[in-house]
């Protein structure tokens, strides 16, 4: 009962907030003199959300974008937990290569999502890249965190009781890292849906990403609000299944 | 019972010697050590801190290999951690996201034992150390004493031949640590174990053991082998008998 309470509270709270910053919206498109096809009133969002929705468009576009985000943030992840568990491991291996870890982190995505749209084409895979590329480096860098914090008596207690690698790993390593690394994907599930976004804003004829240029060309700002509202509720979702897992994950784990 | 196993001692340390070398230098932390341990005896080891007592149990559990000399446990010698051999740390070391039974049956899932015989082996030694009804709690709701008896249990779960306790009560108050060097020794006679404790309390020591070593400090020497001949079961009152006295003013003088 208590529970159902607190919860319909919470939920009580974000309506409300909601509910103001659409008075407030609508009251300021209503006396200002901003024509609404430079800024949109709540309800011509509303009106051309409903147009993309029942023609299908926005639901084939945000697939496009779904796909492409999850592609590319399980690619990211995959990599960097590989790479961040050998970082982690090997002080050779960090040394070879966090030169150029470092350094990819200086170049923004921005400037080398176009180099990536000349190699891979306008199609999907561009999209994918620049999404993994930026989910790669909090991951990483919580990857390496994570192993590195493993107690060293902790080895030692796997070690005298003959535990080969493969049990120190699922045994002793993926539970001890796992709250810090949920930590980096947490962050890396949001800038996954940004990466794909920068990708297909190079150049992409679908995503929502690619929504939100044709809006811009046609001085469609309605169209513009309806893509960025989908693309922050993808992330949303997003971090918001990450937390969930984190929930389930981390049971063991008391909350502050 | 093999009779001629049981002539031979469990355990025999050969002029063992440990240098740790890292890049600052090297430190003796053990000179030359001999001794041998029969089955079924209390040994406690005295020592001021530094003097090589987790030294010595890294090397008797396998965790660490001598520098001179050798071990040999039931004849043949400790290379590597192996079966037979319980160890419990100063720190408690239990995995935090493990609950009491599962750090329990940890060691029995390495050695792939079915999770059923597992549990029902790790619920047995839960009643032992006095833990029944704490089954499904994380070891951060315990207290000191609990944790230790944790892993004590988790210890004894494989049945090993030889027990080694490194200051287990170490971080504990004075009841507590008498209360649970009473359980130890309670553990010890219903399960027949040879037992190896490190402690640098000289009235514990006396209290339990069959035998005290005593370790003199940079570097480790064995300053004293004695006996201790008090009546079986002992009381906290023997305490403070000329005899019990007699041998903490022996131990002591042999440290100084
Ligand atoms: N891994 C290591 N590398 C280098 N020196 C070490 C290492 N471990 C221990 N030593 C040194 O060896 C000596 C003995 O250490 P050890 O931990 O065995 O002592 P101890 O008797 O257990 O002390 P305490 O009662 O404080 O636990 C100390 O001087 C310590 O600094
Ligand atoms: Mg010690």
């Amino acid at each position: 009962m208590k529970v159902i309470l607190k919860f319909l509270k919470k939920v009580g709270f974000i309506i409300l907030s909601l509910a103001v910053g659409l008075i407030l919206w609508q009251a300021f498109t209503t006396y200002s003199d901003i024509p609404s096809f430079i800024f949109p009133t709540p309800f011509d969002v509303w009106e051309k959300f409903l147009s993309v929705a029942r023609d299908g468009s926005l639901l084939f576009h945000t697939l496009v974008t779904l796909q492409e985000v999850l592609l590319g943030l399980t690619l990211g992840l995959g990599a960097a937990t590989l790479t961040g568990y050998l970082l982690a491991k090997s002080r050779t291996v960090e040394r070879v290569l966090s030169p150029y870890i470092v350094a990819s982190q200086s170049i923004p995505i921005v400037a080398i999502a176009p180099l990536l749209v000349i190699w891979l084409g306008p199609g999907i895979f561009s999209k994918i890249l620049t999404s993994a590329l930026i989910v790669f480096f909090p991951v990483l860098v919580n990857t390496i965190v994570g192993i590195r914090s493993v107690p060293v008596e902790l080895y030692e207690l796997m070690r005298s009781l003959q535990a080969n690698h493969w049990q120190r790993i699922i045994k002793l390593e993926i539970p001890a890292a796992l709250p810090v690394f949920l930590g980096g994907l947490r962050i890396g599930a949001t800038l996954a849906v940004i990466g794909a976004v920068v990708g297909e804003f190079v150049g992409a004829d679908k995503g929502l990403g690619f929504l939100v240029n044709v809006g811009r060309g046609l001085y469609d700002t309605s169209l513009v609000f309806v893509s960025v509202f989908t693309l922050v509720i993808l992330a949303l979702g997003l971090y918001g299944s990450v937390v969930f897992l984190e929930s389930r994950l981390l049971s063991w784990k008391k909350r502050e | 019972m093999n009779s001629v196993n049981n002539q031979q001692p469990l355990l025999e340390v050969k002029k063992l010697g440990v240098t740790y070398t890292d890049e600052k230098g090297s430190l003796q932390a053990i000179n030359e050590i001999s001794f041998s341990v029969e089955r079924e005896q209390f040994i406690c080891v005295v020592g001021p801190s530094g003097s090589g007592k987790s030294t010595l149990i890294r090397i008797l559990s396998g965790l660490l290999a001598p520098t001179t000399g050798a071990v040999f446990l039931d004849g043949s010698e400790i290379k590597k951690p192996r079966q037979g051999v319980g160890i419990v740390f100063q720190k408690a070391n239990l995995m935090p996201w493990r609950s009491v039974l599962r750090n329990i049956t940890l060691p029995l899932e390495i050695k792939s034992v079915p999770i059923k015989e597992a549990e029902s082996k790790a619920r047995e030694l839960i009643e032992l150390v006095g833990l029944k009804g704490f089954e499904d709690w994380l070891p951060q709701d315990l207290s000191g004493g609990m944790l230790q008896r944790v892993a004590i249990a988790r210890s004894l779960v494989q049945d090993p031949e030889l027990l080694l306790l490194d200051e287990p009560f170490g971080a504990l108050d004075a009841l507590t640590r008498e209360k649970m060097g009473a359980e130890l020794l309670r553990i010890w006679r219903a399960r027949k174990k040879t037992v190896i404790m490190i402690t640098h309390d000289i009235s514990e020591a006396v209290f339990l053991a069959d035998r005290v070593l005593a370790i003199s400090p940079q570097p480790g020497n064995l300053r004293l082998d004695l006996k201790v001949d008090l009546e079986r079961p002992r009381h906290e009152e023997d305490r403070f008998t000329p005899e019990f006295v007699g041998l903490t003013q022996q131990l002591r003088e042999a440290i100084e």
